[in-house]
């Protein structure tokens, strides 16, 4: 009973507050105090994000300012927040170093980022259209099971491809890494069939009346519509790969064959106590990929809400 | 070949057309699942009941690979147990974080664009590179955290070199990796109606109370979803601890996990029949955590669906 009338009484409340007073003081302190609660929380809001986004980015300062450090100043004592003189040289001297070739790497690093990423995003386009938009038998438990597929653990399929790859002599070679990209990825293939199935039918139908197969609407029509998806895999695609560590490691026995991740992992084998050195060459492994981050950063953002979590 | 004609029987012209580009639309696919999936899987299982090294033929030798991995492989239970407790405790660790930072990202602040990308930054370090990063700052002498641990007058671990300390600062390390699951929250979190929470603030609810009646059951899908996904990328962590301790698990065997047993295994000593019959148990762990998963669902998973009725 309590609650109830108190909470009939209340507009009666208001309602002789409002004919009590003059109506400017009435309106006008609560909307100060508000105006003033709102500085406050939003001051305490900033302190907070500040707070945590200086956790979340010393390990990469701390990389940037150790890079600029000589090998033993790393861990010098206090804490050496700002080195001086930053040691610019650093960077020379790891780009210079011949166990470290860093444009060789940098450019295998690009070269194999780039044709994974072209390969899964030709490869998906078509596939998840093919789920997505055109009716044929068994395609539903076709699509179930390339959505099961995402539950194996990559081990379990890597060594027979290793020993498929090892019998046709790929070892070695870019191969084994790159072309099986092209026929195609569970999780992009999910994610576009996502997308295409968003958008309307009827254009496509229209074009079927006028007589266009299918590969014309998928290439005219279809396709331009899902450019965004598009760019978002690519982007998500070329970081995942840049970043990919156990294949090349697998496949790849030579320094100048390696991505800059294996050779930044074999550099680190042969000079555990060059710390600067290594801080410098961890930090030119991260700075293609933050580059990328920077340009693609509005597809990072819109990727997430393409891949459909709800499911 | 009956069996295949039948559905096709009933289609028009214009259907069989469309049944035939859709098929081939998709072949690229159906090839990978064959030479890429389903072939490897069941080459894994055969193998995984033979001796093989790779130079020779595999030798079939039923199931003994699994009875030298329970009974007489010295480090098959550490590896268990070292990837068990990474899991069980960077997994929920992770999650229960992610979301409140989702939470804090989801806040209304001038610029926080920038904040977003800050806080998604540390993702993109290649994981080589930030294992590194991690093995500096963790020096257990004059490493960056130890000297401030110092400073405020606590006793400072030696981490990556003591087996006690190794897998937390594992754990400590994924959870700086977090932006991508705290990006899948924060779109969760921005597909609840605002309407709901602000018809909740009237009736005077407190951030607490929206926070369970509300944000955690209308999110319930993306935490499953979340947790599924990280469960099984744990049971897989393999670049971060093959940095720190090597193919031997260094310290103690502590940083041994299942994934680095597995690759020393097959690429280091060759033994591709064991090699496969470790994968397979893990497969068969994966998909069992994942049926429990998805049935304990039922229970705590909220469907919009179920409550329009009442």
């Amino acid at each position: 009973m309590n609650p109830r009338s108190e909470r009939s009484s209340a507009p009666d409340d208001a309602a002789t507050a409002d004919v009590a007073g003059p109506a400017k003081s009435i309106l006008g302190r609560p909307a100060v105090r508000r105006k003033l609660q709102a500085q406050a929380s939003s001051a305490w809001r900033h302190a907070l994000l500040i707070g945590v986004a200086l956790a979340f980015m010393l390990p990469f300062v701390w990389m940037v300012i150790s890079a600029l450090k000589p090998n033993d100043m790393v861990f010098s004592q206090p804490i050496q927040w700002w080195p001086s003189p930053p040691r610019w040289s650093n960077f020379q001297e790891v780009i210079n170093y011949p166990r470290f070739p860093f444009f060789r790497l940098l450019w295998n690093s690009i070269f194999f980022a780039g044709t994974v990423t072209f390969g899964t995003v030709v490869s998906c386009a078509a596939v998840a259209y093919g789920f997505a938009r055109l009716r044929f038998p068994g395609r539903d438990l076709l699509f179930s099971i390339t959505v099961g597929t995402l539950m194996i653990p990559t081990i379990v399929t890597f060594i027979p491809t290793f020993i498929l790859f090892k019998a046709l002599g790929q070892l070695g070679t870019y191969v084994p890494l790159i072309v099986p990209k092209f026929f195609g990825d569970a999780f992009f293939i999910f994610m576009m069939r996502q997308f295409y199935l968003t958008l309307p039918m009827e254009l496509a139908d229209a074009a079927r009346v006028d007589g266009a197969n299918e590969f014309r609407i998928f290439w005219q029509i279809m396709l331009p519509l899902v450019r965004p998806a598009l760019l978002v895999m690519a982007v998500f695609m070329f970081l995942w790969t840049w970043n990919d560590f156990f294949g090349p490691l697998v496949y790849l026995s030579n320094t100048s064959q390696f991505p800059l991740t294996l050779g930044l992992y074999a550099f680190r084998a042969q000079r555990d106590t060059y710390w600067g050195l290594l801080m410098a060459a961890a930090t030119l492994t991260t700075l293609p990929l933050v580059l990328v981050f920077f340009v693609g950063q509005r597809y990072f953002v819109e990727g997430v809400k393409l891949t459909g979590t709800k499911g | 070949m009956s069996g295949i004609r039948s559905p096709w029987a009933h289609l028009s012209a214009m259907q069989r057309r469309e049944a035939r580009a859709g098929m081939l639309f998709v072949l690229p696919w159906v090839i990978s699942l064959l030479v890429f999936t389903a072939y490897p899987v069941v080459a894994s299982v055969t193998l995984s009941f033979t001796d093989y090294s790779i130079v020779q033929a595999p030798n079939w030798v039923g199931l003994q690979n699994y009875a030298t991995m329970f009974t007489g492989d010295p480090s098959f239970w550490p590896a268990v147990r070292n990837s068990l407790f990474y899991a069980v405790f960077s997994v929920p660790l992770g999650l229960v974080l992610s979301l409140a930072l989702a939470l804090v990202l989801n806040m209304r602040a001038a610029g926080m664009s920038i904040y977003r990308t800050l806080f998604y930054l540390p993702s993109v370090v290649p994981p080589i590179a930030g294992t590194i990063v991690f093995i500096v700052m963790f020096e257990p002498q004059a490493g960056l955290v130890n000297t401030l641990i110092r400073q405020v007058g606590l006793p400072a671990p030696a981490w990556f070199s003591d087996p006690a300390w190794s897998k937390p600062g594992l754990i400590i390390m994924s959870l700086w990796g977090i932006g991508a699951t705290t990006l899948i929250f924060l779109a969760g979190l921005q597909d609840i109606p605002k309407s709901l929470l602000e018809s909740a603030s009237i009736d005077g609810a407190g951030a607490w109370q929206k926070l369970w009646n509300i944000i955690l059951p209308l999110l319930s899908p993306v935490i499953l979803f979340n947790l599924v996904m990280n469960i099984i990328g744990a049971f897989q962590v393999f670049s971060q601890p093959l940095v720190i301790g090597g193919t031997t698990g260094a310290p103690l065997e502590s940083m041994l996990m299942y994934m680095v047993h597995i690759y020393r295994n097959a690429f280091r000593y060759f033994k591709m029949g064991y090699a496969s019959a470790l994968s397979v148990v893990l497969f068969a762990a994966v998909m069992l955590v994942t049926i429990v998963i998805f049935r304990s669902a039922r229970l705590w998973v909220f469907r919009e669906d179920d409550g329009s009725g009442t």
